[in-house]
Parts: C-alpha cells; sequence; structure tokens
C-alpha cells in the first residue's frame, strides 16, 4: 500500500455511474409481504442511536425500552442495538442485560479521531470494561487523506485487539474521505485487518452528508470483492441520514442485489439511525390497518406538531 | 430452449479467483436466493388502447381500402391485444396525398415559431399522458415497464420538445447557407423503440417543415395509432403527419412512392440495403439507421463495477433489442475470468418476467420470430465452440422469454461475434493490448457504436478516435439524448439523428 | 539536315504516387480537338481499380492522422505547383477542348483558386459541422468528425480539371483518400495533373487516378466494398447503377448532374466536405 497505489490496488469507482446503478434500486417497488419482511427485518437492523452532549441517563433509559420494545405491537422485533457515548454505557447495561439487544458505544475521540492512539485505546478498553458489546471507531482521516495508510491500518488493528471480544465498526466517515475511490479504498485497508463479524460504517452523522445509497454501495461492492477474495464476511452499517422506511428498503434492495441472502440480517447489516424506526413502525401499521398512521402514534416520536 | 447450464461451469470465475489465493479454504459463495422475494408490482394505469385501429391519413382515422386488419399480440401472453389495418399501395398512396396536401397548403408556409408551438404540444400531450403510452408500449412490445416508464416515453417527450425549439431556429443549422424543407417524407421504424423510434423521425421531420407518412413496425404498431390520437388533440394540421401500418408490403409501397421526397428508415442492415436498391433508379434521399454488433471494450484499469453494469446495461437493456446494444465484450486478459465472474453475480439478480412488473429488469421478447433468431444463433455459437452461461433465473410458462446469455470462449469468426443477434445474449472476447482491442472492435462491418471503459482519459480520446462507430460511449453505455446525434459508420447506415447534425438530413440547402 | 524529331511522353495513370499502365496492357486513344491522334491513355480495368483502391486504403491511416494544419498546408501545396505549371496544364486543355485559350486559362485558375478555399477549411470545418452537445444528464458529449474511407469519385466530361479537383480537394481535406475515374472523353488532362501531384507534398495514395470507359469500372466502383463514398458525375443507368451496387455495402453516394456549373461559388463550401464524413459522438460522464 505505497503512497500511489491505492487506486491501482483496490480499483476506481466512477462516480456517475455508480450513481445510475443506485438509482435502479430505488425503482424496485417492494410491495405486500415483502414490503412487510423488509420493514420487519430493517427494525431488527436498527442500531438505535443517542449520541448528543445532553444525553443522561434517563434519556437512555427511554431509549433502551423503545429498542427492547419499538411498539405495542409483539410481532415488532426488538431492535439489533443501542449506540452510545461511553460514558452511558452502565446506564444502558442495566436496562439491557437481559435482552438480545447488543451496546454498541462510539470511542477512539468521536467524532473527530483526534486524540493520541494511546487515548483512544484507552476509550475502547473503558468501553469494553463498561460492558460494550460493539465498538464504533472512527478512522484516523488525516492519516488516510496524507497518504500514510500502513500507519492509518496499523491503527484500526490496534483497535481491533483493544476491542477483545467486542465486535469493531469502523467509521470511515466518508464524507471527510470525498471521493469513491477513497471510500472503496479505505474500506478494504480496514477490512485487510478486520474479523469475520465486524463492520465498515459510514459515517459519525456529525458531519456533512452521512450514509447515501451510493457510499453506501461502494462500501457494499468492497465487501463483496474482499470476501470473494479471502471468504471473510464483514458487515455494513450505514449511519445517519436514513430517515424513511421508503429509504431503508432501498437500502435492503442493494444489499440483497449486491451481498445476497447471507447479508440480509443484523449480524451482517446495520443501520444507524434514530427516527428511521418510528418510520418503520408507521409503515408496518399503515400496512396492516390500511390508514396512514400520525407521527404521535408511536412512542419517542420527535415530531410534535 | 434446448440449452441448459453445465453446473459445473457455473462457478469457475470463482475458482480462477481461488487459484490465484491459493491459501483459501473453500470457495466463498454469494447466496442470491428466496430470502426476500419481491412480491409482483404490476403496473395497473390503463393503457386505453381501442379494439381496432383504422389507418391515419389526413388527420382522421380511415378504414383501410381492403378492409383487411390484423392481430398484434402482446408478446408476453401471446393474447391479441389490437386489430392494426392493413394499409396497401392504395392507401399508402392517399396518405401520400393527404402529407402533399398539407405540405403545399399549410405546412411548407406556417412561419417556424408557429410550427414550433404545434409540436411544443404533442410533448406536452405525452407527458401528460406519459403512464398510459409506457404501459400501452410494454403490453404491446414485452419491455419492461420500467424501461418504457423511465426511458422511452419520456425520452419522446424529450424529442419533441427539443426539436420543437428548432422550427424557428433554422437558420442556424447550416451557417453561409439557406435551408428550406425537403417535402414530404416517408419513414419506416422498427419494433425495438416504437414510439421513441417514432419520436425521432417524426420531430425532426416536422419541426424542418416537412410532413410524413410513417409506417410503425408490424408487431409494435399500437402506440403510434394512440400517438395518432394525441396528435387528433393536438389539433396539428390535417395530413402533417399521416401514419399507415402493415407489413413488409406496406413498407415497400411506402419507400417506393414517387411523391417520397426522402426516405429515412431504421430497421435492420438487410431491409436497409433492399430499400437502398428499390430506390437506386429515383435516387430518393434516404438516411439509414441500421444494424449493429458494438464491441464494449474494458481495460484493465477501469472501473471495474460500473463496467460491469455498463456492460450489463449494454446487453440486456430492452432485452438486447438495441441495434447499438454492446453484443460484444471485449475485455483485457488480465482480469478477464475475475471480470466475467462479476458478471455473472450480476445476472444473478436480473428478473426475467411480466413486462408490466415494475420489478422486471428484462421483458418478453418482442415476436416469436424473433425468438427463434435469437434461440437459432444461439445454437450456433454452442455448435460452433463458444461456452455458454445463463443464470438460473425462472421464466414465465407462456409468452416469448429468453434467459440473459454470456459466451466465453467466443472467437472473432464465430457467428455470434459477427451477427447481430439482437437478443440477450452477450458474446465474451479477450484483448491483451490497445492495438488488438481496437483491431478486435473494428473488425466488422458494422459501426454504429462502442464502449471504452477505462481511467485513463488519454486512452479514452485515443480509442474514441480509432473506433469507427458514429457513437462511443466512454464509461457509460447505450446513452441517448435529442441534442445529441446518433448513427452509424459503414453498414450501420449514413446520416444523424438528433443535434443540429440531424437536422440538416431534413433539409435542403440553396 | 532532317528536323529533330518529338520525344512522345507515354501517358501512365497515377496510382500510389507511381505511374503506371493498365495491368492488363490494354490502352485506348485520345485525339485531340482538331481529330488529331495525340497518344494512348491507360485503359484501367476492374483490377487497376481494385489496386487503387489497397493504395487508398494504404495511405488513409496516415493522411487522416495528419493534423488539419498540415493537411491544409499539402492541399495548399497543390495549388501552388498548379500555379506553377498553369501554362503547361493550359495547353494541355486547349489542346482537348474547343475552349479558347481564355476558357482553359480560366479553368485553371480557378483550379488554383478552388484548392486555395478548400486548403483554408482543413483546420476550420471541424468548428462549424462539430459540436457539444447540451444533454440533459451528467456527461461531456461531443460530435467531431471523421472521413468516410476511401472516397471513389467519377469525373466529369464538362471540366476534366475543375471538376475533378472540386470533387478531390472537398474530400481528402478531411482526410479521406480517393480513387477517381478521368473524364473518358477527356482523360489528358488528369494524366498531366497526376504528374504534378506528384511533386507535390500529397502522400502517396492519397489521390489516385486512373483512366478508362466508365460503362467498365462503374460497376466495381459500386460494389467495391472498400470504397466507403462514391461522388459521381452520372445520369440515367450509370447513376442508377452506382446507387444499387453502393446499396450492397450501404455507401454514401452523391450523384452530381453533368451540366453542373463548376465554376459556381456554391462549389466552394462545408457542405461539400460534409458530404463525405462521417460524425461521431462521444459521451464520457463528469465526474471524478
Amino acid at each position: 500500500m505505497s503512497k500511489h497505489s491505492i487506486v491501482r490496488d483496490f480499483g476506481t469507482v466512477d462516480r456517475v455511474g455508480i450513481e445510475e446503478r443506485v438509482a435502479k434500486f430505488t425503482t424496485r417497488s417492494i410491495k405486500k409481504k415483502s414490503k412487510m419482511w423488509g420493514l420487519h427485518t430493517a427494525v431488527s437492523m436498527v442500531d438505535l442511536t443517542t449520541l448528543e452532549g445532553k444525553d443522561t441517563p434517563g434519556k437512555v433509559a427511554s431509549l433502551c425500552q423503545k429498542a427492547r420494545q419499538p411498539s405495542e405491537d409483539n410481532s415488532i422485533p426488538p431492535v439489533a442495538a443501542v449506540c452510545i457515548y461511553p460514558s452511558l454505557i452502565k446506564e444502558a447495561r442495566k436496562h439491557l442485560a437481559d435482552s438480545p439487544i447488543k451496546i454498541a458505544s462510539v470511542a477512539t475521540a468521536f467524532p473527530s479521531g483526534q486524540s493520541s492512539l494511546k487515548v483512544r485505546l484507552q476509550e475502547v478498553k473503558y468501553a469494553v470494561n463498561a460492558g460494550a458489546d460493539e465498538i464504533d471507531m472512527v478512522i484516523n482521516r488525516g492519516l488516510f487523506l496524507s497518504g500514510e495508510y500502513d500507519a492509518m491500518q496499523d491503527e484500526i488493528a490496534a483497535v481491533v485487539e483493544a476491542c477483545g471480544d467486542a465486535a469493531l465498526k469502523v467509521i470511515l466517515e466518508v464524507a471527510e474521505l470525498e471521493t469513491y475511490d477513497n471510500i472503496r479504498a479505505a474500506s478494504f485497508i480496514a477490512m485487510q485487518v478486520l474479523r469475520p463479524g465486524d463492520f465498515i460504517k459510514t459515517s459519525t452523522g456529525k458531519v456533512g452528508t452521512s450514509a447515501t445509497l451510493a457510499n453506501t454501495q461502494v462500501m457494499l461492492e468492497a465487501i463483496r470483492d474482499f470476501y470473494l477474495d479471502t471468504g471473510v464476511a464483514i458487515g455494513m452499517k450505514p449511519a445517519g441520514g436514513i430517515k424513511t422506511a421508503k429509504q431503508a428498503l432501498h437500502y435492503l434492495v442493494a444489499v440483497k442485489e449486491t451481498l445476497g441472502d447471507a447479508w440480509l440480517n443484523s449480524s451482517r447489516y446495520r443501520f444507524g439511525a434514530s427516527s428511521l424506526l418510528n418510520d418503520l413502525l408507521r409503515q408496518i401499521h399503515k400496512q396492516k390497518c390500511g390508514a396512514y398512521q400520525a407521527p404521535y402514534y408511536f412512542s419517542d416520536a420527535a415530531e410534535s406538531y | 430452449m434446448a440449452i441448459t447450464l453445465d453446473p459445473s461451469e457455473k462457478d469457475s470465475g470463482s475458482k480462477e479467483l481461488k487459484k490465484k489465493n491459493g491459501h483459501k479454504q473453500g470457495v466463498p459463495e454469494l447466496i442470491f436466493g428466496d430470502l426476500w422475494e419481491y412480491d409482483p408490482a404490476p403496473e395497473t394505469a390503463d393503457p386505453r388502447i381501442r379494439q381496432r385501429y383504422d389507418l391515419f391519413i389526413g388527420g382522421r382515422f380511415i378504414a383501410p381500402q381492403s378492409g383487411d386488419y390484423f392481430e398484434s399480440i402482446n408478446p408476453a401472453t401471446e393474447q391479441v391485444v389490437t386489430q392494426i389495418a392493413v394499409a396497401s399501395a392504395a392507401d399508402v398512396d392517399s396518405a401520400y396525398v393527404a402529407a402533399q396536401m398539407a405540405y403545399e397548403t399549410v405546412w411548407r408556409t406556417m412561419p417556424g415559431r408557429e410550427r414550433g408551438k404545434y409540436i411544443y404540444r404533442i410533448a406536452r400531450l405525452l407527458q401528460d399522458r406519459a403512464r398510459e403510452f409506457a404501459v400501452a408500449e410494454s403490453i404491446d412490445g414485452g419491455k419492461p415497464i420500467k424501461e418504457s416508464r423511465d426511458f422511452d416515453v419520456p425520452m419522446a417527450a424529450a424529442h419533441f420538445f427539443y426539436h420543437a425549439g428548432w422550427a424557428d431556429k433554422l437558420a442556424y443549422v447550416a451557417p453561409g447557407r439557406t435551408v428550406n424543407p425537403i417535402g414530404v417524407v416517408g419513414q419506416v421504424i422498427p419494433w425495438n423503440f416504437p414510439l421513441l423510434m417514432l419520436a425521432w423521425k417524426i420531430a425532426p421531420a416536422i419541426a424542418t417543415g416537412n410532413c410524413v407518412v410513417i409506417k410503425p413496425a408490424e408487431t409494435t404498431s399500437a402506440t403510434a395509432m394512440k400517438f395518432a390520437e394525441l396528435l387528433q388533440e393536438a389539433e396539428l394540421p390535417d395530413g402533417v403527419v399521416n401514419i399507415v401500418t402493415g407489413a413488409s408490403e406496406t413498407g415497400a409501397a411506402l419507400t417506393g412512392h414517387p411523391a417520397a421526397r426522402k426516405i429515412a428508415f431504421t430497421g435492420s442492415t438487410e431491409v436497409g440495403k433492399k430499400i437502398m436498391r428499390q430506390l437506386a433508379e429515383r435516387g430518393t434521399r434516404m438516411t439509414m439507421e441500421l444494424g449493429g454488433k458494438a464491441a464494449n471494450i474494458v481495460f484493465e484499469d477501469s472501473p471495474i463495477d460500473q463496467a460491469v453494469e455498463g456492460v450489463v446495461h449494454g446487453i440486456f437493456f430492452n432485452q438486447g433489442h438495441v441495434c447499438c446494444a454492446g453484443s460484444r465484450l471485449l475485455v483485457q486478459e488480465s482480469i478477464a475470468d475475475a471480470f466475467v465472474h462479476k458478471l455473472r453475480l450480476r445476472m444473478e439478480s436480473l428478473r426475467v418476467g411480466d413486462p408490466l412488473d415494475k420489478n422486471t429488469d428484462i421483458g418478453a421478447i418482442n415476436s416469436r420470430e424473433q425468438l427463434d433468431r435469437i434461440c437459432e444463433l444461439v445454437e450456433s455459437g454452442v455448435a460452433e465452440g463458444a461456452r455458454l452461461y445463463q443464470p438460473s433465473c425462472s421464466l414465465p410458462s407462456r409468452g416469448f422469454f429468453f434467459r440473459p446469455t454470456l459466451f466465453t470462449e467466443v472467437t472473432q469468426s464465430h457467428r455470434i461475434a459477427r451477427e447481430e443477434i439482437f437478443g440477450p445474449v452477450l458474446s465474451i472476447l479477450t484483448f491483451r493490448t490497445m492495438d488488438e482491442a481496437i483491431e478486435k472492435a473494428n473488425n466488422t462491418m458494422y459501426g454504429l457504436s462502442a464502449g471504452v471503459w477505462t481511467d485513463k482519459g488519454s486512452r479514452i480520446l485515443r480509442m474514441a478516435a480509432e473506433l469507427k462507430a458514429g457513437v462511443v460511449w466512454a464509461n457509460t453505455f447505450n446513452k441517448f439524448d435529442p441534442a445529441s446525434p446518433f448513427g452509424g459508420y459503414k453498414e450501420s447506415g449514413f446520416g444523424r439523428e438528433g443535434g443540429r447534425q440531424g437536422l440538416l438530413d431534413y433539409l435542403e440547402l440553396s | 539536315m532532317t528536323a529533330r524529331i518529338p520525344v512522345v511522353k507515354t501517358p501512365k495513370v497515377y496510382v500510389g504516387g507511381a505511374f503506371i499502365r493498365s495491368e492488363s496492357g490494354r490502352t485506348f486513344p485520345v485525339y485531340d480537338s482538331g481529330g488529331q491522334f495525340v497518344a494512348n491513355v491507360p485503359q484501367c480495368t476492374r483490377k487497376d481499380l481494385r489496386n487503387a483502391v489497397e493504395a487508398a486504403a494504404k495511405a488513409g491511416p496516415a493522411w487522416s492522422g495528419r493534423t488539419p494544419y498540415n493537411r491544409g498546408q499539402i492541399v495548399y501545396r497543390l495549388a501552388e505547383m498548379l500555379e506553377a505549371r498553369a501554362d503547361e496544364m493550359t495547353s494541355v486543355l486547349r489542346q482537348f477542348s474547343p475552349a479558347w485559350t481564355s476558357a482553359a486559362e480560366r479553368e485553371v485558375s480557378e483550379t488554383v483558386d478552388r484548392l486555395v478555399h478548400y486548403a483554408g477549411w482543413a483546420d476550420k470545418y471541424e468548428q462549424i459541422l462539430g459540436s457539444a452537445n447540451p444533454v440533459a444528464a451528467p456527461f461531456f458529449n461531443f460530435t467531431l468528425t471523421e472521413p468516410v474511407g476511401v472516397i471513389g469519385i467519377i469525373a466529369s466530361d464538362a471540366s476534366p480539371l475543375l471538376g475533378l479537383m472540386t470533387q478531390a480537394a472537398a474530400a481528402i481535406v478531411s482526410g479521406n483518400t480517393i480513387v477517381a475515374l478521368a473524364s473518358e472523353a477527356t482523360p489528358y488532362p488528369a494524366i498531366s495533373l497526376g504528374e504534378m501531384l506528384a511533386t507535390s507534398d500529397l502522400p502517396d495514395g492519397v489521390v489516385n487516378i486512373i483512366t478508362g470507359y466508365r460503362r467498365e469500372l462503374i460497376p466495381t466502383f459500386a460494389t467495391h466494398t472498400h470504397i466507403r463514398g462514391i461522388d459521381a458525375v452520372a445520369t440515367g443507368d450509370d447513376a442508377t447503377s452506382l446507387r444499387r451496387g453502393a446499396a450492397d455495402s450501404v455507401k454514401r453516394v452523391k450523384v452530381r448532374q453533368p451540366d453542373i456549373d463548376w465554376s459556381a461559388e456554391s462549389n466552394e463550401s462545408v457542405y461539400e466536405i460534409r458530404n463525405f464524413v462521417e460524425f461521431k459522438t462521444v459521451w464520457h460522464p463528469i465526474g471524478a
């Protein structure tokens, strides 16, 4: 991975071409049973997230309750995980200990990653010790953009080690990488030191553009190519900007048609989202009863009008 | 289809990858199974197709003099869609009389800006009724609703919109010269893009002040006749556009009519040559948009996944019923195995079936005749030693369908590498160097289109210069626009459609 | 003392940069306007035509690959060479046509001027004929022209020099190469023209001129599939034969009437060049 060879090593992506490709996913018409399956599956893939300075134990408790039982409808599965800051892991543990819901914590000086490696690794260990099942780290974009690919990869490897048994999700922060070529290369550089069951993830949700179908597709294709080449199956987590059920279905169509059935579950695919969950619930309820639903029928709705 | 896939064939791509990364155990495979099936999502808009269509002559629907009609069937169901009139030579003659009258009394002398307004009206009316036309197109011709809805109909409307704006700007078409309309133009169009080809023909012809007698293809006349209704709504002066239907005899009467000042033909090279012979004595002006056998050339440094997508779109778009289809894949040897493997994976998620299902990627083959021709050529490919691959997708039990098909180990002398198949069949050849790619790409009597995939800008421009083709798509394929001239080199025809260049083919210089 | 016996030039045709006789060994006599025998010119055959097409095809890639500026200079050089030999060419024309000297002089000077006109187009026509196309998608889309390839020319009897060179100049300036059948009635000026071309900077094989009988050669011009375009002064059966034969290989055919006024300014036009160019449209995404 010399400074000038990432394009040669990992290939290029044409912007117009990939955007045309993902536009085709949005023309898939998902109706009836397949829609219900997609909506339920999407619920089960949500990493229900709160990453705010104003988060409190109370907020996390409420989030955990929503994660366990998204609605009164018992046919609806719990979400995959809650995603929170390290200081709130213990609070979440209290509410989720007896559930299958994972506790995911951002670490590594989220969202910028601008701290020493030592401090970042300590934060990871702190989170794992506090009970995190999954760690969402950010890559060192500075190293990547200055061509220090080996150093960037070494850092990820160090985080993998610090994770112990916890699964790792590597946030590329795609908006800061800017190009699809970079997103593809960064995906590979990360995956080369990940373990089966780890994830790569688009965004922190804290800067500019977060997940799009196109940048997610670039990463799905990288995962596919890496898998076919090595047999190591890495998971995918688009995060930020996925707010509607319709969007989520399009994202799942992309998974189905790019990686196939083996990725259509929460062990290999997650949505990093907060408001998405309620829209999924609204659409499920609408499918069942036929009437469109007001937002305030669902708990924890952001819309108060 | 007698041809079945040899199961040992299916994974050869992955095996190749495994060989290169010898340390692996087992072959990683992706599962494109039935975990999440899409439910049928049929488009239900009413196509408003009448039970029977007469000829459209002089602004009115007129029964054919013979009283004969033929059945137009839905190739996906083999059920009758509508009855279409058979125009005899006498009917064609009336159409020319009407066109000549309209030309002399109304259209030639109408100021361009007024002509333009009629054409704008047509564009708008087509946009208004876009969904209805799309459904009709899919029912009558078999193409997926996704394509008729998102491509054919909007692009047809765009052609009218674009050319409407030219009508009062013809002085800018040919700097240094004055231009005049030619007169009555005879036009014959194919069945692969029925409404779109009609738009490609009619829009520039009437924008430049000519009047038209046009014949849609025998198997796909329904949208042309619906378009005739739309012309009535637009109150286009009677006789400016006349639509006659029928088979090859009607076509011969149309192209051979002495009042035709120009013939514009889109169709097979074989028929194009016939028309050229037919008109040899009279010396009628012509434009010909004929067959193709385009090379889609993929270099090792190309954006691979977009190239895969471009190759898939290049050959499976509209069931491969595309004159500029990328029917020959030339892939650089260094990436050939990996590329073909990716192509096969991509083909796993292609959905073949009901054209009206919004999730259908590949619809019905347009006619039994065309299906037979595809089968015959595919069988020749197998017989000549090429290796066939088809994904395991299910096909509907009735109607005319064909699986997307790849051939590897194809050589330049195979029929499937030389003849236009006009179906979802891709022949894959390899090359080692750029010069070899150019030689192979140009080694054909056709010259309609070509594709180049590479990350290197200067190579794109060099390839674009060397490829003997009227359209070169670089890092893309099968793109069209009314502002972009389209047409072929060599035996793919002459003349251009679209853009400023296309207009001059409908004008006389003085 | 006996008077000196003049040495008579054996007329040969100009093919592939060489002066050759017909492979058949056949010739036909030409007479001056007073009916006096002048010489036997080659009666070229189908095979000679085939050889000329080979020469033209061989010259094509390099000729079309030259810069437009260079092609313009070479065509301009043709004008210079003709101007320098204007007297010779005038006398040749006068010898074979009933016209007075002034008409012959005019044909030569008009031919020179025509060459100058087309020389100037070499690096300009592209900007008139080509375009950048505003498509409704994120693509850079442009259309440019390319030469069609080998063009067959059937020359005019009426203006054996001006007609031929008008057709030739319009074709070669864009990078086509040509095989021309000289006027059957007045082939001799084309023989002299070949000698002038040979001393210009025109690469071998770009212009090939043969002499012979139209009825023998027209069907081959029409059906030779490597000839990609025809520019013919022809009527009736000849025109029909050209068009019918051209159908076999979808050839571009331009037929001109014999009564064409070659002096007319309309012969100087970018649209004459347009007759024998192909339009190539290139698409490329504007992405990254």
